[in-house]
């Protein structure tokens, strides 16, 4: 127990109790460490080893790799296999489609939020709960409706659907996160500004953009993240080869039986390298997203 | 925020109140309120053209009490509601309390602990896609890592795991709880942070072990946050498509489908449109309370995720 409590008794004692309860104290500590550990790699460990390994066909029946093949990554680099031919016209597609809802959310979402808080409505913040009323339907029940929507639209089958409905479950979230930050940005800022003479475009661009850059960094990755990540509405919306993106694309493995693990598993590591690079170097951000506001009251 | 705030506040006050006139009158305030629906335009537009019109649009699709007939007449229906709740229950809690403990594990200030929790992120961060599909090779059963790791490493013959109710339905938790617990370690290490140091002090002051100092100020300071984080995650998971489709895929024989899966199997695969529909919309009755609750306490608190 004490260990689950562990960040309770150090805020204050910094561990100087007799030697025996400190040495339990650091082998729990290893032991949980160790669990976590093994815990957390054990499916990391196996992509990598179903990546590395040569044979296309067959899991080796082996829990270490004798011989490393980055046969997988070269099909890729080259495209020569027909399941990776088309991989990096569906790297950019994927690269279209995050920053395209990246650039949306940040732009309506900025928008949306100076108007809610800083315009004066007095009933503002009920446009922003309002939408929140949108995850009560979560997206996956609403792939059919969306797809049936975008062909009276006339967008079936195009990157722009996808962007559209990744903007649209991003968006209240993104409104949210602004408006909140937006309240540490004093108001009288704004009014000063307007006393000076400034139009509510000039204060938008001039006073709210550049001090709200830390909430639209973190809605930005977000976004980002989201409509890379995201499988379900990619593989209902885009149909074509020339419209295809790595996630929706990964399908075409299973359309097989005897689909190469291999490329499959490299494909996936690919896949999965941008998005981990932004969680590593963006994480002061999207941890400032989260804690923003931190808890008050 | 406190030089701006220095620099504006002593303004003389003229006793009067501030000026402000409803939305509709003509005055110096109504360019504003122009301004303001100009700046909103893009995002109502946005929420009428792709929310609004698609929820109505699966509502229309979906009332059809032929369509509730037929779902209701299937187990299938109700053996996905089953694991959907089993998913919320034992997923969501499992995930939620394990992150509140590890929070506060990840708080040890030593060098090898910022270390792991560095790879502890991971699965965070890679795209579910990738990660559930490496989990179902992991679990295939024969050939898979898992029952070669228990083969080579202890003897042991490894169950085919995607063959019986039980275990394929702790699998897929399990792995839901992997995928998602690291976020949630985040977010309550963020809380635990946001704890001022002084209320430990003075705790400590007053003689409280390490024991009284969790049950006393640690947990009541982040029930709230706890509450929110619970209500959120239960929408998600309400929802949650890929952990199924991928780690089980619905083995053995359909029986392991949540809600996500189940709309999109029908919808798609079969081609029953209106069941399918049916058959996620059956959820609202429990999420939109759910978001109402989710949106007061957000409204209340100002705890921000």
């Amino acid at each position: 127990m004490s260990l689950t409590l562990a960040s309770d008794l150090h805020r204050s004692e910094p561990a100087r109790g007799p030697r025996v309860r400190r040495w339990l104290f650091n082998a729990g500590a290893t032991g949980i460490g160790v669990v976590v550990l093994i815990w957390t790699l054990l499916p990391v460990y196996n992509m990598l080893l179903l990546a590395l390994s040569d044979d296309p066909e067959e899991f080796d029946a082996t829990i270490w790799l004798h011989e490393i093949s980055f046969d997988g990554f070269l099909q890729i680099w080259t495209g020569e296999s027909w399941y990776l031919e088309h991989f990096w016209r569906q790297f950019g597609n994927s690269i279209i489609i995050g920053f395209g809802t990246m650039a949306l959310t940040v732009g309506i979402g900025a928008l949306a939020s100076y108007a809610i808080g800083r315009l004066g409505l007095r009933r503002g913040w009920t446009i922003g709960n309002v939408s929140l009323v949108i995850y009560a339907v979560p997206a996956s029940f609403l792939v059919i409706p969306f797809a049936r929507l975008m062909h009276l639209y006339g967008l079936s089958d195009t990157l722009f659907a996808v962007i559209a409905s990744q903007v649209t479950f991003a968006l209240p979230y993104a409104v949210l996160i602004l408006h909140q930050y937006g309240k540490l940005i004093p108001l009288e800022l704004d009014e000063s500004a307007s006393i000076d003479g400034a139009t509510p475009a000039q204060i938008f661009s001039k006073i709210y953009l550049p001090l709200m850059a830390p909430a639209l960094a973190a809605v930005a990755t977000y976004s980002l993240l989201l409509a890379w990540n995201e499988y379900l509405y990619q593989f209902v919306l885009l149909s074509s080869d020339r419209n295809m993106t790595v996630a929706a694309g990964i399908n075409q493995f299973f359309d097989v039986d005897e689909a190469p693990w291999n490329y499959l598993m490299s494909v996936a590591v690919v896949f999965s390298l941008p998005p981990i690079l932004v969680y590593y170097v963006l994480r002061r951000y999207m941890v400032a997203g989260l804690t923003m506001g931190g808890v008050k009251g | 925020m406190s030089v701006a705030q220095e620099m504006y506040a002593p303004r003389p006050s003229t006793g009067e109140k501030p000026f402000r006139q409803p939305p509709w009158a003509v005055g110096p305030r109504a360019s504003d309120v122009i301004w303001a629906a100009a700046f909103l335009t893009p995002y109502i537009a946005v929420l009428l053209a792709f929310v609004v019109y698609p929820i109505c649009f699966a509502l229309w699709l979906s009332y059809d009490a032929d369509a509730y007939r037929h779902l209701f007449d299937y187990p299938h229906y109700w053996i996905t509601m089953f694991n959907t709740l089993l998913m919320v229950v034992v997923g969501v809690n499992g995930a939620l309390f394990l992150a509140f403990l590890l929070s506060g594990y990840f708080m040890i200030p030593s060098r090898w602990i910022k270390g792991l929790l560095v790879v502890y992120m991971l699965p965070w961060a890679l795209p579910s896609l990738a990660a559930f599909l490496s989990l179902h090779w992991m679990l295939i059963g024969y050939g898979g890592f898992m029952n070669t790791a228990l083969e080579t490493l202890f003897g042991v013959d490894g169950p085919i795991w995607f063959d019986s109710y039980g275990l394929a339905m702790t699998c897929n938790i399990l792995s839901y709880i992997w995928k998602w617990m690291p976020f949630w370690t985040l977010v309550f290490m963020a809380g635990r942070m946001a704890i001022p140091q002084d209320v430990y002090d003075a705790a400590a002051v007053d003689g409280a072990t390490g024991l009284q100092r969790f049950s006393y100020v640690t947990v009541p300071m982040l029930a709230n946050l706890y509450l929110i984080c619970t209500l959120l995650f239960t929408l998600w998971t309400i929802g949650d498509f890929d952990t199924t489709y991928f780690v089980s895929s619905g083995s053995p024989a359909l029986t392991t489908e949540v809600l996500g899966t189940y709309a999109f199997r029908m919808m798609l695969d079969w081609g029953y449109v209106e069941i399918g529909l049916a058959g996620a919309l059956t959820a609202l009755p429990v999420t939109i309370p759910l978001a109402l609750l989710l949106i007061r306490r957000l409204q209340a608190t100002e705890v921000q995720l």
